[in-house]
């Protein structure tokens, strides 16, 4: 048996939305057979995986708590993947985010008025904007690979973090423990509805943000651009549009996503800094990015779903006796059917039986 | 033994499953294709490598089971990427995404026990020699195995008919396709060849350079082994010379630190992540040779037309 690709005369545009949900059937169908393998009953280990996460209040508050770093750096991805800009360092440009949001509160402990939060949000966008400057002005200037150089970074993103919360920030009333201060009131970002759940207004900032940029790429000259120079670089340059200035753009845009991801990620559910601030977000918001069809407004219904996965990973261990680990291999097959699925956007695809033809590969 | 010796060796094993994964990725990236799944393929390699020498007692068997693991996994990049068509910066990262969890998984039950080492080796008389002996003679089988790829591949590549026909694919599959060679099936090859090497990679973390199984132990040398690649500009011979630059990079900041440098040992452990952004950034000065060198298909799907 051989498979064929044969090219649709123009993709299809249903496809394109039709796959996502295809890949998450067949992600949802292998982890049924993953959960059997693992001596758990599929039916039963789906539903606490799935839906018991998101059946009570309070758990449907840690949802968005969750997903609201997804949405934003995935919404951000999007416009780095979709110009052709392969960032994928997230990771360390909302860690490096969260660090600048946190030194306000952390350095100057007793200055408690209503302006540090905004103060610490515009901080930690551009602490993401200036670790994203990096990748982009070595590959702007020395055509330097920038799928190697943000993930290098990544790694030393995480050391500036342990190195910071175990040294110099280390909180002085701590017992030693390996976490800065916590955060005074006034650096907080509130929470939505105190009563039911835990979520902040860190999830409607990420709701505003990928909305903003999702009628940013949808509607204005610059999204034009950015789709072009990703599509037909050779009609770009005709059409006067600058490549490089779009290295800088996207890395700008997803850093500095990244970077408010960071700080509300701190100044909300933690509200203190940690030597880990992101269980793996980073590279999560780039199955975001894919899953939403690297369109910002599609990046909120991923990131929900993404988010879910997380929840589902800790209910596995709660209440079926699992690892934990179980979410990162669901995300990682959601991402890997998602790209499989896509192939139906530009092909259809036929099974051949019997001999293969003379020249067929 | 001296501590010059001492150093080299270590230097050696640190470079070891680096040069292995890079030599893999060297020659699937020579076929056009980019798989940047390293990471993911080398866990896998690494966890089932030392599940299987665990069960079984047998350090070999546990090699030969990180080299399947390594293929096995690369098929479902191959199949993605080849046979569908799909992005292949995309599937590669999710094939580590994929990895690094499948790993975790696999291995948790085996966290914290002790692992069977492979041994080194020892021969009667040549091992004792001063200096050259242990370095030499005396050291993990893999390392041989490793020295060995460089040279095959190296050989295999530019002195093969089947090499040129693999080159010249990564240089144009379309006129490749026109002469009527098979580009898929090689790149097929190419990519499981590519999987038994980061297999093999991951099988000698777990089973020689530091003997148990611990989550994520990879730690980024899939990502340094890709770097490698760009590094030596697809050339086998400076793969090995930019392994061991990185293996000495590696353990010289281990040893600073032992030494109690008066530099935050964070600062030293992102050392080899550093040295390797400031080393990309040289090598893309070099225009020229990179231009001669990149496979020009690199990272492009094909699809064959009939």
């Amino acid at each position: 048996m051989r498979l064929e690709l044969i090219k649709r005369s123009a993709p299809a545009p249903a496809m394109r939305f039709l796959s996502p949900l295809l890949g998450l059937f067949l992600a949802l169908i292998a982890g049924a057979i993953m959960f059997s393998a693992l001596g758990k009953a599929p039916d039963r280990a789906l539903y606490a995986f799935f839906i018991e996460p998101i059946s009570e209040m309070w758990s449907v508050h840690e949802l968005l708590i969750k997903a609201a770093p997804l949405i934003l750096m995935g919404a951000g991805l999007c416009i780095c993947f979709q110009s052709n800009n392969w960032n994928i360092g997230a990771e360390g440009q909302m860690i490096v985010g969260a660090i600048f949001g946190a030194a306000l509160p952390i350095l100057l402990p007793d200055v408690q008025n209503f302006l540090i939060l905004p103060l610490m949000l515009i901080f930690g966008i551009m602490g993401g904007m200036l670790y994203g400057f990096i990748p982009a002005l070595l590959k702007a200037k020395f055509k330097t690979n920038e799928i190697l150089t943000s993930l290098m970074l990544v790694y030393v993103a995480q050391m500036l973090l342990d190195w910071i919360v175990r040294g110099p920030w280390r909180n002085p009333e701590g017992l030693n423990f390996p976490e800065s201060r916590r955060f005074h009131e006034w650096a907080r970002i509130p929470e939505m509805m105190p009563a039911d759940g835990r979520a902040n207004w860190g999830f409607v900032i990420a709701i505003v943000v990928a909305i903003a940029l999702g009628v940013m790429l949808a509607k204005s000259l610059k999204g034009f651009e950015v789709k072009v120079i990703g599509t037909s670089p050779k009609a770009a340059q005709f059409a006067g549009f600058d490549a490089k200035k779009m290295i800088f753009f996207s890395f700008l845009l997803a850093g500095g996503c990244a970077g408010l991801a960071g700080i509300i990620e701190v100044a909300g559910a933690t509200g203190q800094l940690r030597p880990t601030v992101s269980p793996g977000y980073g590279f999560t918001a780039i199955i975001v990015a894919y899953l939403g069809r690297l369109n910002p407004i599609g990046a909120i219904v991923a990131g929900l779903v993404l988010a879910l996965t997380y929840l589902g990973g800790e209910a596995a261990q709660i209440s079926l006796g699992l690892s934990d680990k179980i979410a990162r291999v669901f995300q990682g097959l959601i991402l890997f059917f998602v790209l499989a699925c896509d192939t139906l956007i530009l092909y259809k695809i036929r099974l051949s039986f019997g001999a293969a033809q003379k020249g067929a590969a | 033994m001296g501590m010059t010796e001492a150093i080299l060796l270590t230097i050696a094993t640190a470079a070891t499953p680096l040069l292995i994964a890079a030599i893999g990725e060297l020659v699937v990236e020579r076929s056009g294709v980019l798989n940047l799944g390293v990471e993911g393929m080398m866990v896998m390699g690494a966890v089932g490598g030392f599940v299987i020498a665990s069960l079984t007692g047998n350090p070999w068997i546990g090699v030969l089971a990180a080299i399947a693991l390594g293929v096995i996994t690369s098929l479902l990049f191959a199949f993605l990427t080849l046979s569908l068509a799909a992005n292949q910066v995309a599937t590669g990262l999710s094939l580590t995404i994929l990895g690094l969890g499948v790993s975790s998984l696999m291995g948790e039950q085996f966290v914290g026990q002790a692992g069977k080492k492979l041994g080194n080796l020892d021969f009667p008389f040549l091992t004792d020699l001063p200096l050259v002996g242990p370095l030499l003679f005396g050291q993990d089988p893999i390392f041989y195995i490793s020295i060995a790829l460089v040279f095959g591949v190296s050989w295999f590549l530019f002195r093969t008919r089947v090499g040129l026909t693999l080159r010249s694919i990564g240089n144009n599959h379309h006129s490749a396709h026109a002469l009527g060679i098979p580009v898929l099936r090689y790149r097929y090859l190419a990519v499981m060849f590519g999987g038994a090497c980061a297999g093999l990679a991951g099988g000698h973390l777990s089973l020689v350079y530091t003997p148990q199984w611990v989550e994520n132990m990879t730690a980024g040398r899939g990502w340094i082994a890709l770097a490698l690649v760009v590094f030596a500009s697809w050339r086998p011979a400076r793969v090995l010379a930019g392994a061991y630059l990185f293996g000495a990079v590696s353990i010289g900041q281990l040893h600073a630190q032992a030494l109690g440098i008066a530099v935050p040992s964070q600062l030293l452990t992102a050392l080899p992540f550093l040295a390797t952004i400031v080393v990309l950034v040289l090598i893309s000065q070099n225009v020229r040779a990179t231009l001669i060198n990149t496979p020009a298909m690199l990272g492009r799907p094909f699809v064959p037309d009939r």
